[in-house]
């Protein structure tokens, strides 16, 4: 399991505004600190100026910048696209939706925009989010298995264990499973089970719970915690690489 | 990695964990900072702990990676 769990069980996607930016540094406390904002360089002013004008020059601009998402839009759709069972026409067509969404949405945010980057870059970063939120959905839909509500014999295996390994940690399972009933709270049980034991997506149990990336983050982030506290305190664990 | 590794990892916690949305808010600037001078870390720490842990943030950063990577600066 690269990295963390999260990388192999919340696969990639997300929603329209799904992020929960009203949250910044949802975790413990804020902890990235941004640069001072750097006077705009000379691409990004100027498309600041002509989405923000009028007639045919902001006209130009807006031709321009969705030509410049599509593009973005196609290439990212053909990477994430891979082994999602999705091509071809399908592809397009997400690739299509993806830039017209994102240009909405850039629009909307516009005012939002500090400077603190390429304007390219900021864009690009909204065409970035459709495509994962409609691939994700897309491919869910269409391979989602029928959905079996606590299978708490599939959690080994979730996490790689081999049968012997499994079989080894047997008594910590048991001890993790009473951990998710006692310790965690209705909505952060809900949320381990979806995403653990059920494997379903980050960001379609996001679209489900009517939430966003963030709290769906958070919740877990604090599900872990608790999970990690209990095991260590029954001796399955050790605390040495605790560090939140 | 075996199956213990990969599941004590998951339940590793770090307080500096940016989290989703902050790191959607920053992304673009840790993108071109990080073309720039290859240390986006160093100004967004909190950023580059959420990106290690986080799957669908880390796909969004690559994606945004090679975009702004690829593209030649533009204007409208």
């Amino acid at each position: 399991m690269p990295g963390s769990a999260i990388h192999t069980i919340g696969p990639k996607g997300r929603q329209v505004d799904p992020v929960g930016m009203g949250h910044p540094g949802a975790m413990d406390r804020a902890v990235s600190i941004a640069p001072a904002r750097a006077r705009l360089d000379r691409e990004s002013a100027e498309w600041l100026g002509a989405l923000e004008g009028s007639g045919a020059l902001r006209d130009a601009a807006l031709g321009r910048l969705h030509a410049l998402l599509l593009r973005v839009a196609r290439a990212e759709a053909g990477r994430r696209a891979s082994g999602m069972g999705v091509s071809g026409p399908e592809l397009e067509d997400v690739a299509q939706q993806a830039a017209d969404d994102a240009l909405l949405a850039i629009l909307r945010k516009l005012g939002q925009f500090r400077g603190d980057s390429r304007f390219t870059t900021w864009a690009y970063k909204f065409v970035g989010v459709e495509v994962a939120s409609k691939l994700t959905r897309h491919a869910w839909r269409k391979a989602a298995p029928g959905r079996v509500e606590e299978d708490w014999d599939l959690l080994p295996d979730r996490f790689g264990f081999g049968p012997a390994e499994a079989a080894e940690w047997e008594e910590m399972f048991a001890e993790l499973r009473r951990a998710v009933h006692q310790d965690l709270t209705s909505r952060q049980r809900r949320i381990f089970v979806a995403i653990v034991l059920q494997g379903v997506p980050l960001d379609v149990l996001v679209q489900e719970l009517g939430s966003n990336r963030n709290a769906i983050y958070k919740s877990l982030f604090d599900a872990r915690r608790k999970l990690r506290a209990r095991l260590v305190a029954n001796g399955y664990m050790d605390d040495e690489a605790r560090r939140g | 990695m075996s199956g213990w590794e990969s599941f004590r990892g998951f339940l590793e916690t770090d307080a500096a964990d940016a989290g989703c949305g902050e790191t959607f808010r920053l992304l673009a600037a840790y993108v071109d900072r990080e073309l720039e001078s290859a240390d986006a870390e160093l100004d967004y720490p909190g950023l580059a702990v959420h990106l290690r842990v986080c799957g669908p943030c880390a796909e969004d950063f690559s994606g945004l990676l090679a975009a702004a990577g690829t593209a030649e600066l533009e204007a409208p």
